[in-house]
């Protein structure tokens, strides 16, 4: 099976007050082409550091991140640009993820314009993306604050799609929204990953989702991978001791 | 009976807001005074620098309403003269401050690092520096002259924005629609002018109305210690330097201008207060 990104002893330690700490400590993993890998571990473990990691939003201390086969570690620049054409994210906090003073299409057609494309077109593709998300197209003139977090997300998703990007990272984007529109978001990101062969990167901590949607889960503990493999295995048969603990606190 | 069973409803007094008829008004105001001063060579009824000295210090009349000064210039003209002096300068002092410190503090917030250190140790030194005295001290090296009081003034007073904008941008920075719009592609230049600089704005723009009436006073201060604006041009501070003299024998020398002062700074110190409930309403006070 075809790699889309491979993940090698990445390392990030943050220093606050001089005094250091290791958010992530030497991972290794790789997301397979058209699957869904979810990463579950307890607040603080380097879930979401793994994601900003991968999206450079955060620099990496050092390790190799193979994306498509390419090193994507200290790109910079014009690189970088080209690397958010291939992977794009969704935020936990759909609300804060749109500038508030600009409107919602705004923000789904900003990819398409840095990237050169005229206005209009950059229109028509922002309709077909709402479409394909099911947001009616009026949303598209509201602001963040006009419109509910269900609402927000599609359109945070709707704007991760608009770069044909291969891989997507969702950092908790299903934890403030409440069960309903939950259940409908996940329904959408898999309609999605089916029709458009996309491979997700779920990041979470509700077990029943993972177990639900993902093809293969990671446990993140302290910065480190315990345990890997599909859901059911590990949901049924977890080897590691924090594993079972993580288990036996939802169940 | 049925009396006692009727549900009594708690009543709220409900405040009316009064902010955009406020903010109306108000502007109108300050822009009759924007306007009078700058048509003030075309509105004044006399010559502000005619002299005519058989005619010096005479009290307010039907001919005079101001008075005259001790060469006999009419004070009316002279405070709507002295107007576009002091009020275009200040607003041009508080552009300059503005802009310069806005750019300096989206700069170091946005930036960070060593830079932003540096800098915001210098601004430390301004802020601690008494700054009248530290302008007193430019204006005393370059000379008087209006545009040099100016130029004094925007040494001292620009590190309050960067501080503003600084601490704004830091704050907004890490918010996940700047991460949203790094994953956009979006480059430095737009995020600083598309995400940013509207998002900042409100504070800094408050700051900059409010700041308007204190650097009127400001510059008046200066040309009333003979630093700012030189004779024979009309300017409220240096008009009132002349004056002070003669406050026991002739008040009205010193009263116009000091009115003009009074009313200008309260002017735009309560637009300030309006355009802040507006645009900033968590910092106002009366909510």
């Amino acid at each position: 099976m075809q790699k889309i990104l491979e993940v090698k002893d990445l390392k990030k330690t943050f220093y606050k007050n001089k005094i250091p700490f290791v958010a992530v400590n030497g991972i290794s993993f790789q997301v397979n082409t058209g699957e869904c890998l979810g990463i579950v571990g307890e607040s603080g473990c380097g879930k979401s550091t793994t994601a900003r990691l991968i999206a450079h939003l955060t620099r990496p201390d050092a390790g190799s991140i193979l994306l498509d086969g390419e090193e994507i570690l200290h790109a910079k620049g014009k690189k970088l640009k080209e690397i958010y054409t291939k992977v794009q994210m969704v935020f936990q906090t759909p609300q804060d993820s749109f500038d508030p003073r600009c409107t919602l299409g705004d923000g789904i057609m900003e990819s398409m314009i840095n990237q050169g494309m005229k206005k209009k077109e950059a229109r028509e593709r922002m309709r077909l993306l709402m479409h394909m998300v099911e947001m009616e197209e009026e949303f598209a003139g509201r602001y963040p604050h006009q419109v509910s977090g269900g609402q927000c997300q599609r359109a945070a998703i709707a704007r991760a799609l608009a770069v044909n990007p291969k891989l997507i990272i969702c950092d908790e984007a299903t934890s403030a929204l409440d069960v309903t529109v939950q259940s409908q978001i996940i329904e959408l990101l898999r309609k999605l990953q089916r029709e458009m062969g996309l491979s997700l990167m779920l990041i979470c901590h509700d077990l029943a989702l993972v177990q639900e949607l993902c093809d293969r889960v990671l446990v993140m503990y302290l910065g480190s991978i315990v345990e890997e493999g599909t859901p059911d295995e590990i949901i049924q048969h977890p080897k590691q001791e924090y594993t079972k603990i993580l288990i036996d606190s939802v169940f | 009976m049925s009396d006692t069973n009727n549900i009594t409803i708690r009543k709220q007094k409900v405040v009316k807001d009064y902010t955009k008829p406020k903010l109306i008004v108000l502007s109108v105001l300050v822009f009759l005074l924007l306007a009078a001063a700058a048509f003030a060579p075309k509105i004044v009824p006399y010559d502000p620098y005619l002299q005519d000295l058989g005619n010096a210090l005479q009290p307010p009349d039907s001919v005079h309403i101001f008075g005259t000064d001790r060469y006999g210039r009419d004070m009316l003209s002279r405070v709507i003269m002295g107007s576009q002096t002091t009020i275009y300068s200040a607003l041009l002092l508080v552009i300059i401050i503005t802009v310069t410190g806005t750019a300096v503090g989206i700069f170091c917030g946005y930036h960070g690092g060593r830079a932003d250190s540096v800098i915001m140790r210098i601004s430390d030194v301004f802020l601690a520096f008494p700054g009248m005295v530290f302008a007193i001290a430019v204006a005393g090296v370059t000379g008087g002259g209006i545009l040099n009081a100016v130029i004094a003034l925007a040494c001292i007073s620009w590190p309050k924005f960067a501080r503003i904008a600084r601490s704004q941008v830091m704050t907004i920075k890490s918010s996940p629609f700047i991460a949203a719009a790094k994953l956009a592609g979006t480059g430095t230049v737009k995020m600083l002018f598309k995400h940013i600089l509207p998002n900042i704005a409100g504070p800094i723009i408050v700051t900059a109305v409010l700041d308007i009436g204190t650097m009127i006073m400001e510059i008046a201060g200066l040309s009333f210690l003979g630093l700012g604006a030189m004779p024979p041009i009309a300017e409220w501070g240096s008009m009132m330097s002349n004056g002070r003299s003669m406050l026991q024998t002739s008040p009205w020398v010193i009263l116009a201008p000091g009115c003009a002062i009074f009313i200008t700074v309260m002017l735009f110190n309560l637009l300030g207060d309006t355009v802040r409930d507006v645009l900033d309403p968590r910092q106002s006070k009366n909510k």
